[in-house]
């Protein structure tokens, strides 16, 4: 089995697997409104790969991360717009 | 087309030539408008968009207030994606010499009734908190906006268009004389009178007028709604500007309604090459970071240049010049002030046209007033 | 492999950009005759999008053999990092997570992949409606999709190939529509009988997808939900229909990335990067391979990255032997172009009210007012996000007809700490080389 990390996301911690993306771990808490358009509507990840910029997200503070390339790593905390 | 005759041509579709063109038509001329590009493409889209009254001199103070005041009046009117927006100017001083200017600024404004407060080093903090400390303090002028110049632009000319004016885009006008315009596509526009609103452009259509093309770089980044929430501008700034002679940069940031910072400031005479330079960029950038240190974590996403037109005297040429076979009018040479000066030079523009009387006095801005031919050399 | 991430200068003789097939297989090559090489990804691991490192199986297989047969010592792995201008002739700037790193190269090749091509449709932009491989992506990054319903739609083979690891996985993989007509995939098809390794794999194909149905002239009208999507609305000729599901995965076949070449003035036609025989593009020194230089699939890529690194590293007999390889792979790269170009009947898709960037949410009817792109971007912001017109650039390509722009520097939304290190490296060079106009 995977080791495990420990994250937050939007304040509650989540553990997952070792690897995982934290477009995946958001995916996985049960979120899937990742950041706000400018209109206001609730996005999230469209290419997977670094393209789009819809999986934008907070992570340790850096606003407008692609979660979709950033591994999870122990006691990251990520702030979607949901 | 060929052959058509107008009260009023105007060639260049800027925020320059759209609002003359409004102004012309609502005061019963018969107007064309020519615009080679886009509409709104050229120094109105590379600029800030920034609203300011200026203190430089009287007549500067005159047409920039004056055109604060119509803008106010256009406020409501405009659609929302021109992102009028009163943010104001925050003028940041340094040091006790900068803040000797912000003592004589405020009392040219006040004594002119515009509003302004002084802050101290603690108010300037709290009121921008990404300001660098140790900062002597500023003087806010809370009644200057920000605006999205390239829609007000085509707003400007949408409204032009519907009541009457007709507006000729993708045309390249070869030749002007004063009755009229050539195309490169060999039709003619003729008119009773000719306007030269292409900004740095300008000396190319009227050889001889007093313009020179004053190059500027941008950053703008990623939204960061709440990063800055004034337009601020060093005082240092009015140093380096009237440096004519060299290039200068200078530390002026503006919060977009988006959320995005639009970072300036760099004048350079002499370049004619739009391409970015590394040098002035990283200077620009750099003098930015001096003021703001948080800036260096944020994400640009577009850099570029844009070309002002710059005159000796820092005003605007505004009304005829004689030529050979008669008169060429000018609205040309706003330099950085073109956005916020827009709706008074076209006031002052169809005033004189009209024979009207203006809110302002005009000869400050004659075209043929006494200004030194080429102050720049090289 | 030494693996780096810290934002020091790198100095390379050949420089690689990506590391997918194309890119791992040049440098492959490229070490028979060179001491070493840099190879610069944006991902965490190597292996590009069709190799990409897997949460459920780990590595994939035939990445592991190409890796074992990489030198590790001698190759130079920047991971994490994008690159965002070219500030000099011969000079890159990446941005990793660790700050700007600067690249020097003597020769470079751009194995920069492709993408996928997404077109408007409505409710395109509800949650859970993502690419085929940005789906494949995202489980491949630990997203659990076990026991969800996904309806695929689009156009290509990865359509195929997605579905089949999909279901592998434990997805419950509902339908695959396919919008290119059936006459254009039985020609396909049949060629596959030519080249026996793409039939046998066709084949196998066919065996994990029973039970999946899989409909031609078929193609989504409307994705639907409050804010994910719940349910996708289905053409095939008169008939319309719907069906449920938890993701719709939608793409319309792969477009090469062209930015990096775009950036550093290579020749562009027809939406691929121009390379001679010997992959070398038209600027001096710079060669491409793989999905950058027109959509292939894997045994073009490899053997173009092989051919590019032979090329870089002066093993011209090593080239050429690849030559007519590379050809016969590249008549069905050809193929695979005409079989999944997109219908006419996409362009119909959009309302006025679809969105068409997502970044600034421009809607088509806002964009069908304006008489250029240049006109559009500047009243409507559309393009003007972070995504650079990544996303909408070929939508409103196919949709409006308009050119995408020359790239400027930063490629990419890239810190401002990073453009005044690009700008320092490009100090005294001719400003031509920092940006064209």
């Amino acid at each position: 089995m995977a080791e495990k990390v420990t994250i937050l996301i939007d304040g509650t911690v989540h553990e997952v697997e070792c690897g995982t993306t934290v477009a995946a771990a958001v995916l996985n808490a049960g979120r899937s409104l990742f950041r706000r358009s400018v209109t206001g509507a609730g996005r999230g990840p469209l290419c997977g790969m670094g393209i789009c910029y819809e999986c934008r997200v907070e992570i340790d503070g850096v606003l407008h991360s692609r979660s979709c390339l950033v591994p999870c790593r122990s006691g990251m905390e990520v702030r979607t717009d949901g | 087309m060929s052959g058509e005759t107008f009260d009023v041509l105007i060639i260049g579709g800027g925020i320059v030539g759209a609002a003359c063109a409004l102004e012309a038509v609502r005061s019963g001329l018969k107007v064309c408008v020519c615009e080679k590009g886009v509409i709104g493409a050229g120094a109105t889209a590379a600029g800030m968009g920034h609203l300011v009254v200026m203190d430089d001199s009287e007549a500067q103070f005159a047409l920039t207030s004056r055109s604060l005041q119509l803008w106010r009046d256009l406020a409501d009117s405009l659609p929302v994606s021109a992102e009028y927006q009163v943010s104001g100017t925050l003028w940041v001083g340094a040091d006790d010499e900068e803040m000797a200017e912000v003592g004589r600024k405020r009392s040219f404004y006040e004594s002119r009734n515009v509003r302004v407060e002084v802050l101290d080093p603690r108010q300037l903090s709290e009121a921008e908190p990404h300001l660098r400390s140790g900062l002597a303090g500023g003087l806010l002028v809370p009644d200057d906006a920000v605006v999205y110049s390239p829609v007000v632009a085509k707003f400007l000319i949408d409204r032009a268009n519907d009541a009457g004016a007709v507006l000729r885009e993708g045309v390249t006008v070869s030749a002007i004389h004063p009755h009229g315009a050539l195309f490169v596509d060999g039709t003619t526009v003729s008119a009773g009178v000719v306007v030269n609103a292409t900004g740095s452009w300008s000396p190319g259509l009227t050889p001889g007028i007093p313009v020179q093309r004053r190059k500027g770089h941008l950053a703008i980044t990623d939204r960061y709604p709440g990063f800055v929430n004034h337009q601020l501008i060093e005082l240092g700034y009015l140093k380096n500007a009237h440096a004519v002679t060299s290039d200068s940069v200078a530390f002026n940031v503006q919060p977009r309604q988006t959320g995005q910072v639009l970072i300036g400031s760099s004048r350079q005479f002499g370049v004619d090459d739009p391409a970015i330079e590394a040098p002035m960029l990283k200077w620009m950038l750099e003098r930015a970071v001096e003021y703001m240190p948080d800036l260096t974590g944020l994400k640009i996403i577009r850099t570029w240049t844009g070309f002002r037109a710059a005159t000796p005297d820092s005003l605007p040429l505004i009304g005829p010049v004689e030529v050979e076979d008669g008169r060429l009018w000018l609205a040309t040479g706003h330099e950085g002030l073109g956005i916020t000066t827009s709706l008074g030079t076209a006031e002052l523009l169809v005033d004189q046209i009209l024979g009207r009387q203006s809110q302002i006095p005009t000869a400050p801005y004659f075209p043929d007033r006494s200004l030194r031919e080429d102050i720049h050399h090289g | 492999m030494a693996e780096r991430l810290m934002g020091d200068s790198v100095e390379s003789d050949i420089c690689i950009i990506g590391a997918g097939p194309a890119g791992l297989s040049a440098a492959v090559a490229a070490l028979e005759r060179a001491s070493s090489v840099t190879v610069v990804d944006e991902n965490v691991h190597p292996g590009g999008q069709i190799w990409r490192h897997d949460q459920i199986k780990g590595e994939n297989p035939e990445l592991r053999v190409l890796m074992n047969r990489l030198p590790r010592e001698r190759v130079n792995l920047i991971s994490s990092a994008t690159v965002i201008a070219a500030p000099a002739k011969g000079r890159l700037i990446a941005e990793t997570p660790h700050g700007a790193t600067p690249i020097s190269y003597q020769r470079l090749i751009l194995a920069t992949g492709a993408r996928e091509r997404f077109l408007p449709f409505p409710g395109w932009t509800l949650q859970n409606v993502t690419g085929v491989g940005g789906l494949q992506a995202l489980v491949k990054g630990g997203l659990k999709i076990a026991d969800q319903r996904i309806v695929i739609a689009g156009s290509g083979p990865l359509l195929l190939a997605v579905a089949a690891y999909l279901k592998q996985v434990g997805a419950r993989v509902v339908l695959i529509a396919e919008q290119a007509p059936r006459r254009r995939l039985i020609r396909f098809g049949l060629s596959l009988f030519s080249n026996p390794a793409r039939l046998g794999q066709a084949l196998t194909l066919k065996r994990q997808l029973s039970g999946i149905p899989y409909l031609t002239d078929c193609y989504p009208v409307a994705a639907d939900g409050e804010d994910k999507v719940r349910r996708v609305i289905l053409q095939q000729g008169a008939k319309i229909w719907q069906v449920e599901c938890d993701y719709f995965a939608c793409s319309f076949h792969l477009l090469p990335n062209l930015e990096l070449a775009s950036l550093l003035n290579c020749g562009i036609e027809a939406g691929r990067v121009v390379v001679d025989n010997s992959q070398r593009t038209s600027e001096p020194d710079i060669y491409s391979a793989g999905e950058a230089t027109g959509v292939g699939g894997l045994e073009l890529s490899i053997l173009e990255g092989r051919i590019a690194g032979y090329m870089a590293s002066g093993n011209l007999p090593g080239a050429a032997r690849l030559f007519r390889r590379r050809d016969r792979a590249r008549r069905f790269a050809r193929l695979l172009d005409q079989t999944f170009a997109s219908t006419a009947v996409l362009r119909e898709l959009p309302s006025d009210q679809t969105i068409v960037c997502r970044c600034e949410d421009v809607a088509l009817g806002s964009l069908r007012e304006h008489r250029s792109w240049k006109a559009a971007k500047l009243q409507s912001r559309c393009g003007m996000g972070p995504c650079q017109g990544r996303i909408c650039g070929p939508a409103v390509e196919m949709l409006l007809g308009w050119q995408p722009d020359s790239v400027r520097p930063p490629a990419l939304a890239a810190r401002l700490d990073t453009l005044l290190l690009t700008a320092e490296l490009a100090e005294g060079q001719n400003t031509q080389e920092w940006s064209k106009e």
